[in-house]
């Protein structure tokens, strides 16, 4: 079955969006878009990077993030400019970097266009093997570290009072985000990571009443769209990324409609009802 | 200032929860808050009362190790559970977050205990509401039934009852008596009312970016300025500690001791010697 290219496609994109989602809901509550952007300008400068010095791609990819999600908790620590300034900073001098080193390999031939959008035809068995062999490691570790890392997104200090490391929280979930962006691009393309990110978390907000409800209607949210932009780009050969964050729109868009808003009420009201059962 | 050498002797200090020894914190080459000493031992009510910016949320900090003392020493019992409400807790409107799961921020609460919490701070009904929908007071209620429902060893409480209406503000006092009888966990309590902290606590603590006065709230209610207070004039209310203090602020930023010395300073352990120090201080006390 996975022969089929787009059978490939399919079910590699259906496991990123099923990682995108749940991390996707901490770079909404903690205000990170900007630093989900940064990190895939800098998987541009890894995939340089890996050509350059002849090694994995996504293991280049994923040094580089996480060497900017350390280098941004250094420089913010004994930085006299703000965080965006910094991202700012980061993130394009790493997106530069990355074209300028891209450039210089002449001899390379390189498919620009699919490293920034994304390419279903280049989806291999490995790539899947990658998505959810990574994929289920970063599920396992944001689940060991969901506690204190929600609870940190709350209130730091009162997380820091009760002894649950946030320090320690917000470093591992640096790491997965390097992780995430590493595994992800080449199913939806440096330039629209971030989206994959927020926009199926942004539609989950409108219907869930507590954080992991919140998380794994975003996931959803998200392999619907893949599903959907996939489809699409195979009608109307449109590039891969692009078409799913297109179609993650849609779904945004329609969450605001009056239906939807009668769903969610419908909802919580049904939430309200079952008062005697204990959530999470 | 005896009293503050004789904490540092108390040889219960091994049982105490919580320590600071002389602890200041320095930011942008100023003290918060300087020589802070106090312990609090399991059963035991502390309560921190002092103006605006006199640095007793500064002090519940070191207290909880959320900023570590630029000057002398915080202990912690290893062992210690804590319970923190904070001075001032947001909510970011982007996070999906019922009272219920409040409750379970920092450590699974039990279904039990998390009714009980909820129905002793009268927000039994708010269970299933979002929490950046809860009013000002609700909301301290809902800080109060988190910490209640961790069954702490230490409970720090930063002006818990602000903003919750006159009948709510005592029921929540008792309750806090309540659980600490219940649970025999010590409080570090931070308040402005006085009559409360003055019928309610076992060692009181007056801060102006040092320790001014502490002792047992009777030595302080016994004078006349205490009867004043419980007359309710608030304008009283900081005289009350006037006759404890053992120093005046002169207006110039010196200090007049009771033996009638005169220094640069309040302060007992660092005599004047920083300048930048000094400039803070008479900031700090002016008026
Ligand atoms: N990070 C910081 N950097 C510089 N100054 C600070 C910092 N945190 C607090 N301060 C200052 O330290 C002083 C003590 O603050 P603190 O919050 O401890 O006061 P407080 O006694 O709790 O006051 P309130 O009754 O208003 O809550 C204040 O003057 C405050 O402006
Ligand atoms: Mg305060």
């Amino acid at each position: 079955m996975l022969d089929d290219f787009f059978v490939r496609a399919l079910v590699a994109g259906i496991g990123v969006a099923a990682i995108a989602g749940p991390l996707g809901c901490f770079v909404v509550w903690r205000r990170l878009a900007y630093f989900g952007d940064t990190l895939s300008h800098a998987a541009l400068l890894g995939v340089g990077l890996a050509l350059l010095l002849q090694v994995n791609v996504t293991l280049a990819v994923f040094a580089v993030s996480a060497g900017v999600s350390l280098a941004l908790l250094a420089l913010q620590r004994r930085a006299s400019l703000s965080s965006d300034a910094l991202l700012g900073l980061l993130s394009h001098s790493a997106l530069a970097l990355g074209l300028v080193a891209l450039a210089f390999m002449t001899w390379v031939r390189f498919d620009l266009m699919g490293l920034l959008f994304g390419d279903i035809l280049a989806v291999s068995v490995r790539d899947i093997a990658l998505v959810y062999g990574g994929g289920a490691v970063v599920l396992a570790v944001l689940a060991w570290i969901w506690r204190p890392l929600f609870a940190a997104t709350v209130n730091p200090e009162l997380a820091e009072a009760e002894g649950l490391n946030p320090e320690r929280a917000n470093i591992v979930f640096m790491l997965l985000m390097a992780v995430v962006i590493a595994i992800a691009m080449k199913i939806v393309g440096v330039l629209l990571i971030t989206a994959m990110l927020i926009i199926p978390a942004a539609t989950a907000r409108r219907f869930s009443s507590g954080p992991e409800q919140m998380a794994v209607l975003a996931a959803l949210f998200g392999m619907v769209s893949v599903v959907g932009g996939l489809f699409a780009s195979l009608e109307w050969d449109t590039p891969s990324g692009p078409s799913i964050v297109v179609a993650a729109l849609a779904l945004f868009l329609a969450s605001l409609s009056p239906l939807a808003s009668a769903i969610t009420n419908a909802l919580r009201r049904n939430a309200g009802q079952k008062s005697e059962v204990p959530q999470q | 200032m005896s009293l503050t050498v004789d904490m540092s002797l108390d040889p219960d200090e091994g049982r105490a929860l919580v320590s600071l020894s002389n602890a200041g914190v320095r930011r942008d080459g100023a003290w918060l808050v300087r020589g802070v000493d106090l312990a609090v031992r399991p059963g035991e009510i502390v309560t921190l009362i002092g103006p605006n910016g006199s640095g007793k949320s500064t002090t519940a900090k070191m207290a909880l190790g959320i900023l570590s003392p630029d000057e002398g020493r915080a202990a912690r019992r290893p062992d210690v559970r804590v319970a923190y409400v904070p001075q001032k807790v947001t909510v970011d409107w982007t996070l999906p977050l019922t009272v219920e799961r409040f409750l379970s921020l920092t450590a699974k609460a039990d279904a039990r205990d998390a009714e009980a919490a909820l129905a002793a701070t009268g927000i039994s009904h708010l269970r299933f509401s979002e929490v950046r929908n809860l009013s000002g007071g609700e909301f301290q209620r809902a800080l109060l039934a988190r910490a209640m429902c961790r069954k702490p060893d230490l409970l720090v409480l930063d002006e818990p009852v602000q903003g919750v209406d006159y009948t709510g503000e005592i029921a929540l006092y008792e309750l806090i008596k309540r659980i600490r009888d219940d649970l025999g966990c010590g409080v570090l309590l931070i308040s402005h009312d006085l009559h409360v902290v003055m019928a309610a606590t076992d060692h009181v603590i007056c801060l102006n970016g040092h320790v001014c006065c502490q002792g047992a709230p009777v030595a302080v209610a016994s004078s006349d300025e205490y009867r004043r207070l419980f007359g309710g004039r608030a304008s009283d209310t900081l005289a009350v500690y006037e006759h404890h203090h053992d120093h005046t602020h002169l207006p110039d930023g010196r200090v007049r001791h009771a033996d009638g010395s005169v220094t640069d300073h309040c302060h007992p352990h660092a005599p004047a010697q920083e300048p930048d120090a000094t400039t803070g201080e008479e900031n700090r006390h002016a008026g």
